[in-house]
């Protein structure tokens, strides 16, 4: 596991900070010197969970570059409500292209550093799921077979929460959304679809695919120093809970991004060349419909018209996940999965 | 306009965009009173002190601990720890072993000879303080403290009053119980020994006192009537025990029968047991769960090899026997007898029936109420005669020590302030720190620490302590396992989970602030703050 816990200091594993801990200890988010890389006076609604999220990617990655970072940002929410033209909530270099290409825009950053010979200076490219998952897929998987110099960091709320909540190719199954309604035999978004693309970056062979969520502050700071001291493609796919999105309460973004991973429904795992390397165990397990019945995309699984079985079908995911991750502490060791090629020649191509 | 190909604004910082305007709702920081707190009888500020102790700094714990009860290796040997009761921490693991804490703190004080700070302003005034029991030395260490001059006076032949003369050596070594007084005395309080005050109007006139405090306590053993032989030895409990501190050990005999089921019975049937007793009974009319004594102390006792008869009543005491009426509980509770008899032989019998005030002092004081054998005080521990307070066992109020100084401390403030021609007005006591408003997520697992006891053969044969100390990093652990419920511990969460960057962290010791210019009043914070110091409260319009 990449971050340690600290054993006996009332809250200092789990907390932001701790006045009994050592600096080192603490997470960059403690410390009054944080780059701040995403300022106040953002358009991000009330408790956005991706606000969050991106801060604190980018502040521990701020830390780990010493300071020399661009970002390239796809279209989206985070695009949106950060830099209305003229004004930019961003406190480092920052572009935004197109929708599709924040992975290519990127790989170009990266390759233009490495002819100046500036290779200190080091380049993220980051978007939401619509532009990951999508529309930006293509270029992503470009990025990875090419194993450019760049860290990819997802912000996953699970939809276009920015154009009206539609469904993208990372919203789970039976998720009200504006084009998936709830209605119908099967209301809600379908089973069968959609992609995990964390799980499909493992399978380009790169160097590093880690998960997190906002509710982990130290495991989440952990995984980007981590991705950091690495060069070549890695990517890191964050839970972001949304509240407009979702339909829940704003002050509820933590607890749901906690609960989606206590629950097993989101796994949170690191992975070097296509292995899974540690998982982040389950600490208070929990039914789905803990983590459901907060969020009124899901409202049509209970109350008046409630449907057990889809429930059902929801905790047999989770269940599963918990079974092949291994997520349960005192649970089986992960499943393995078979590593494509591409990730033996590069890790043992010489440095 | 020398501005590239389609760019027409410059480049602004969002920090324009005043987001706070978009708030319904507002996050203020509170400090809600932490149950701890709330349930001590002496007031203590325990997550206050456990806030120090937890950095390892014990003398600024002992320091915050000591401005209200001056005496933790005292009370972390015989509190009876109601703030464990209503510890948060319970419904996480187990409660945080408030007691252990305290007595550590108290042992490293005296280890470690830290003094009281000295009285810096002398105001003048005169205060007799007549009994040196907890109460007593509770109010002169206040008084002494707030500048008066403090007269303590007492019957006996040594301070301690209760401490002293009612709790066994196996609980409280009396090289703590002096050690603690030693430091009060050490202020500047006068202490003076075997003066029984006859008169306390007359005292206060040839003393020129401008105030008392009455800590008599209740010294005098309740009796019952039980037919008893000539030859038949029939003590009281807390004859037996005040002899215990003499030269002259009492005579019990190998078979001790105890009659009653408070503390104070428990306490006498297992120094019976250390005295060479083979039987010590303890005789109870009523059931376990009804018994008054603590569930603790009748498990030790019983661990020790003490016998308790449940539902028995003693109706006759013989030179070698006793014979006791088995009863029976009514629908209401109540033992009624059932005529059923039994005898067991008894060398002695001691009646632990509960003790009364002598109010002899109070005879011709003018205004004074006495109801239910104990003395009537009005909210500021004033009684009836201006001037004169009273605290401790002789007031209506739950008899331990705990709440005697806790009394005492009470009744300084108030005496303080008469002396000044004013009045005492405690500040508001802030809203209570329940559990659901916590969020104990964040609290790491943590199982309580266990005080280790003295081995069987040490308990049956020795007065020697049973309980041990904490020692520094069981300590220390068991202090940072506090919740800090409803009070900042500066955790950084606040800081860390708003999504706007509003908080403000004013570095350490200094909390934070909300910049409003910027919350947007998700709620966040409030939500994940581990200890309930944020409250979400709605903007005015």
């Amino acid at each position: 596991m990449s971050h340690q816990p600290v054993k006996f200091y009332q809250t200092g594993t789990f907390t932001v900070g701790n006045r009994l801990l050592t600096p080192e200890s603490r997470t960059v988010q403690a410390s009054e010197a944080r780059a701040n890389a995403l300022n106040s006076g953002h358009r991000a609604c009330q408790g956005c969970g991706e606000a969050l999220g991106a801060r604190y990617a980018i502040d521990a990655a701020m830390r780990a570059a010493n300071g020399r970072l661009i970002a390239a940002n796809a279209t989206g929410c985070l695009e949106v409500f950060s830099t209305p033209y003229p004004e930019s909530s961003w406190q480092i270099p920052w572009i935004h292209s197109l929708f599709g290409n924040a992975a290519a825009v990127a790989t170009g950053i990266a390759a233009a550093l490495k002819v100046r010979g500036e290779a200190q200076t080091r380049v993220i490219a980051q978007g939401g799921d619509g532009g990951t998952t999508d529309i930006g897929f293509g270029c992503l998987s470009g990025m990875f077979e090419r194993n450019d110099d760049v860290l990819y960091i997802c912000y996953d709320n699970e939809a276009y929460m920015n154009t009206g909540v539609q469904r993208s190719s990372a919203t789970p199954p039976s998720a009200r959304t504006a084009t998936t309604p709830a209605q119908g035999a099967q209301p809600g978004n379908t089973f069968g679809q959609g992609k995990n693309v964390p799980l499909i970056a493992m399978a380009h062979g790169i160097p590093y695919v880690a998960t997190a969520t906002v509710a982990e502050l130290h495991d989440l700071e952990a995984k980007v120093e981590r991705a950091m001291a690495i060069r070549g493609a890695r990517y890191i796919h964050i839970l972001v809970p949304c509240p407009l999105g979702w339909g829940a309460a704003s002050q509820d973004t933590i607890r749901l991004a906690r609960l989606a991973k206590e629950s097993g429904l989101f796994p949170v795992f690191e992975a070097e060349f296509g292995e899974v390397t540690s998982v982040s165990k389950i600490r208070r397990h929990v039914p789905v419909d803990d983590y459901l019945k907060p969020q009124r995309r899901f409202s049509h699984l209970f109350g008046p018209q409630a449907d057990p079985q889809t429930v059902a079908h929801l905790q047999r995911l989770a269940d599963r996940n918990i079974r092949r991750f291994g997520l349960l502490a005192d649970g089986d060791a992960p499943e393995r999965v078979p590593v494509p090629e591409q990730a033996d020649e590069r890790h043992a191509a010489p440095a | 306009m020398d501005k590239p190909f389609a760019i027409t604004l410059d480049v602004g910082s969002s920090l324009a965009n005043k987001t706070g305007t978009w708030r319904t709702n507002r996050p203020v920081y509170v400090d809600r009173l932490p149950p701890c707190n709330n349930a001590c009888a002496a007031g203590e500020n325990i997550q206050g002190w456990l806030f120090h102790a937890e950095s390892g700094d014990y003398e600024a714990a002992w320091r915050v601990l000591t401005r209200d009860n001056p005496f933790p290796a005292i009370m972390g040997r015989v509190c009876y720890h109601a703030c464990e009761t209503a510890c948060n921490r319970g419904r996480l693991d187990a409660a945080v072993g408030i007691n252990a804490v305290e007595r550590f703190l108290g042992d490293e004080a005296l280890k470690a000879g830290w003094a009281f700070e000295p009285v810096a302003v002398e105001s003048g005034r005169r205060v007799l303080v007549v009994g040196a029991g907890p109460s007593g030395l509770s109010a002169a260490y206040q008084l002494r403290r707030l500048g008066h001059a403090v007269t303590l006076v007492d019957a006996g032949p040594l301070a301690g009053g209760m401490m002293r003369f009612g709790i066994p050596q196996y609980r409280l070594p009396r090289a703590v119980l002096d050690a603690e007084i030693a430091r009060i005395l050490a202020l500047g309080v006068r202490l003076e020994l075997e003066t029984k005050v006859e008169n306390i109007l007359d005292s206060m006139r040839a003393g020129a006192y401008d105030a008392a405090f009455l800590a008599v306590g209740a010294q005098i053993a309740k009796r019952a009537f039980i037919p008893a032989g000539d030859a038949a030895r029939v003590l009281d409990a807390v004859s037996v025990l005040r002899s215990m501190e003499g030269e002259e050990k009492p005579h019990l005999g190998r078979r001790v029968v105890v009659y009653g089921g408070g503390n104070t019975a428990v306490d006498v049937a297992r120094t019976a047991k250390r005295l060479g007793a083979t039987e010590a009974v303890i005789v109870y009319r009523r059931t376990r769960d009804r018994m008054p004594a603590h569930d603790f102390e009748i498990e030790e006792a019983l661990q020790e090899g003490v016998l308790v008869k449940w539902l028995s009543t003693i109706k006759r005491a013989g030179d070698a026997s006793i014979t006791i009426e088995k009863m029976a509980l009514d629908a209401k509770g109540f033992p009624q007898p059932t005529g059923e008899f039994e005898t067991i032989e008894a060398d002695s019998v001691v009646l632990a029936l509960g003790q009364d005030v002598d109010l002899a002092l109070l005879e011709g004081v003018p205004g004074l109420a006495v109801e239910d054998g104990v003395v009537k005080v009005d909210a500021s521990m004033m009684t009836g005669y201006p001037g004169i307070f009273a605290g401790g066992d002789m007031v209506p109020a739950e008899r331990n020590v705990t709440v005697a100084v806790g009394h005492g401390k009470k009744a300084a403030r108030h005496i303080d302030a008469w002396l000044r021609g004013a009045s005492y007005v405690a500040p508001p006591k802030h809203e209570l720190a329940a559990f659901e408003n916590l969020n104990p997520w964040y609290y790491a697992d943590a199982p309580a620490t266990v005080r280790p006891l003295l081995d069987m053969v040490r308990r049956r044969s020795t007065f020697d302590e049973v309980h041990g100390g904490l020692d520094e990093g069981n300590a220390l652990f068991e202090a940072r396992r506090c919740l800090s419920c409803g009070n900042c511990f500066e955790c950084d969460n606040c800081y860390g989970v708003c999504p706007d960057n509003a908080v403000i962290k004013l570095g350490a010791g200094h909390r934070f602030e909300f910049n409003y210019d910027y919350c947007k009043g998700c709620g966040v914070c409030a939500a994940e703050c581990p200890c309930g110091a944020i409250r979400m409260e709605p903007e005015t319009v």
